[in-house]
């Protein structure tokens, strides 16, 4: 109660002058409360967090037997070196671009009726859920620094020298991207459940889409020799006009040189114009969905 | 009781058909489902009209899935009517402007606001930055409602481990924090105890009377029409039955009066049985149904026989007066009953 009296004097010099800056108070005190309610289950994100790193550890045995079997010094462009590297890159911009929970908690929320909270009170869904997301990746950062921050020590010989300062900052902001485009998408796809009761079927087969053309699974320079039927287009190149690598291959390719110059740049103003796109996209779900929604379930 | 004076709430023609599909399961049903739905439509609501005060309170009553959720929904602008026009506080509802989302809340029971794993207080907090209230104002009216529920206590403890009847209350001082000039509420004391549901009548017609708040309440408990209501609107099968005083319902609905008898010996019971009227025997009570209009012919006749200790002459209860008045109600020409749309989880 003192803390809501305090927040309450700090704001009462407000006036109306100052409308857009009771957006942005709107938004840090729920970005505040997320914060405190994702503190709640501290016990059940430091083991979620630490859980994460397991599957890394079969990739690395995984790809030195692929590499022990062939006399291949490199697959695809990519040494051992650079594929553990590869792997512990897309794990950062996972962190960044994967947003679990998200679109089956608002298909929740629309199935079970909770989500009118939302059309009753004067505040934005969508602003909402980004607030509480960035608390959720705050709280995640502040526990998964000192794993990541070991296991990066421990396989340092696996990357190649510090990049230069403009790759860093490309890298850098394809991981803010690619967090804003992750969420807006995953924002849409819940809103499917304006239209679809059921939309978990829908959501597995998105994830299996993603986890396959994000380059989460294996770098997508590897799809560069498979063709699509359409003369002369390889899958990689497919692939590269869609969304998803934005989420796990790009920042990792960024940062070990695999796209650089021009090339970079353009990928990189894609990646904002995809980032519009489905802000556009999730904007038309709300006000559509929101229109024709029925609210059933009481 | 249709032309209110200053109409807070004025509803036309306001119509709801829900389309309701039938859902396949599985993966590739999902995917066939995208091209090929099956589905039929159902009249949850038929052409409303009604019109409210400023500062009326009134029970919008009906059986289950007669429309009342549907009804109240579309005057809060979750959702958008199929025909006609509603008007709340000057707005309409489902345009959902935040200049209109300001000024009214919706309680609907058991469905939280809170947060559930932080204590209420947070909860408040973030209404007070949500709808913009002013520091001072908002200490003073949430330490106001907190004592009047005596719930300030409760309010630094997770709503998680509260009981049904306290986050009942605290959601109720959530809905009134920016003191809304209309109030929906959604069956408030739904499976709560007699003293939580007296409480929360108390502080309802307290805020009701102090602060000229408009309300509209759906509610399955007499008790609470009994408490809080002058003016009830019966909605069956998504049309209006009934728009007027809880008075004038009993006058208009019931034709016999309930007279209660204590009965001495078995004697007694016989005579009464001779007489011929309506009766029923428990034990050493005789329950007679008596025509209004000959209640003070029938009195005398029935304790002349004597044996009678005690008696007493009540109204037929409310409950049973608004069953009947559901059961009277005309049944829907369409085959699709509205029950079905509200069940549909």
């Amino acid at each position: 109660m003192s803390q809501a009296g305090a927040t309450g004097e700090a704001g009462s010099g407000l006036t109306a002058a100052w409308q857009p800056l009771a957006g942005l108070r709107i938004w840090l005190t729920m970005l505040t409360i997320c914060i405190e309610e994702r503190l709640v289950y501290r016990g059940d994100f430091i083991l979620g967090t630490l859980m994460r790193f397991l599957p890394i550890v079969t990739q690395i045995f995984l790809w030195t037997a692929v590499f022990a079997a062939t006399s291949r010094p490199d697959i695809a462009g990519y040494s051992r070196n650079d594929i553990v590297a590869y792997y512990l890159l897309t794990m950062v911009t996972r962190a960044f671009s994967s947003m679990p929970g998200l679109s089956s908690g608002i298909a929740r929320s629309i199935r079970d009726g909770s989500v009118k909270k939302y059309l009753v009170q004067p505040v934005d869904y969508v602003s909402f859920l980004l607030a509480a997301r960035v608390a959720h990746k705050l709280v995640y950062y502040l526990i998964a620094i000192f794993p990541f921050g070991l296991v990066f020590f421990l396989c340092r010989s696996y990357f190649p020298p510090l990049p230069d300062a403009a790759t860093i900052l490309a890298f850098l902001a394809s991981l803010l991207m690619s967090f804003l485009l992750g969420f807006f998408m995953e924002a849409a796809l819940g809103m499917l459940g304006f239209w679809f009761l059921e939309v978990s079927s829908l959501m597995f087969a998105y994830m299996l889409v993603q986890y396959l053309l994000s380059g989460h699974m294996f770098p997508l320079d590897m799809l560069a020799g498979i063709p699509t039927g359409i003369a002369g287009v390889s899958l990689a190149e497919v692939v590269r006009w869609l969304p998803f690598h934005y989420t796990a291959y790009f920042p990792a390719a960024v940062w070990l040189g695999k796209i650089h110059g021009p090339e970079r740049t353009a990928a990189l103003f894609a990646e904002a114009a995809w980032v519009i796109v489905m802000i556009v996209v999730c904007r038309l779900a709300w006000w559509r969905g929101t229109r024709r929604w029925s609210a059933f379930g009481g | 009781m249709s032309a209110a004076k200053d109409p807070v709430i004025r509803v036309a023609g306001l119509a709801k058909d829900y389309r309701v599909f039938d859902k396949p399961e599985g993966l590739l049903a999902s995917i066939r489902g995208i091209f090929h739905r099956s589905s039929r439509v159902v009249e949850a609501l038929r052409g409303v009209d009604l019109e409210v005060g400023r500062g009326e309170f009134v029970a919008l009553l009906g059986p289950n899935g007669a429309g009342k959720t549907t009804f109240l929904k579309l005057l809060s602008g979750i959702i958008t009517p199929s025909r006609g026009t509603a008007h709340v506080l000057g707005h309409v509802p489902w345009e959902r402007a935040d200049d209109f989302r300001r000024r009214f809340a919706l309680v609907m029971g058991q469905r939280n606001q809170l947060w559930w794993d932080l204590p209420a207080a947070e909860s408040f907090r973030l209404h007070q930055e949500i709808y913009r209230i002013d520091p001072a104002r908002f200490a003073r009216t949430r330490d106001e409602l907190v004592d009047m529920l005596g719930v300030r206590k409760l309010i630094l403890q997770p709503v998680r481990e509260l009981s049904l009847g306290e986050r009942m209350k605290l959601e109720l001082v959530a809905a009134l924090l920016h003191e809304p000039e209309v109030l929906f509420l959604d069956e408030p004391t739904i499976g709560l105890d007699v003293v939580a549901q007296h409480t929360i009548h108390e502080f309802l017609r307290h805020v009701q009377r102090e602060r000229q708040v408009t309300v509209i309440l759906t509610t399955h408990y007499m008790k609470d029409v009994a408490a809080l209501c002058e003016r009830v609107v019966v909605i069956t099968h998504g049309d209006i039955l009934y728009d007027g005083s809880l008075v004038e319902i009993v006058d208009r609905f019931t034709t016999h009066k309930i007279v209660t008898l204590d009965l001495d010996d078995a004697a007694a019971a016989r005579h009464l049985e001779r007489l011929g009227y309506p009766c029923e025997i428990r034990g050493p009570q005789a329950i007679l149904r008596i025509d209004r209009a000959r209640i003070a012919d029938v009195l005398p006749e029935v304790l002349r026989g004597g044996g009678v200790r005690d008696v007493s002459v009540e109204d037929v209860p409310l409950e049973e007066i608004v069953a009947e008045l559901f059961r009277s109600a005309p049944a829907r020409p369409t085959a699709a009953s509205p029950a079905t749309a509200e069940a549909t989880p």
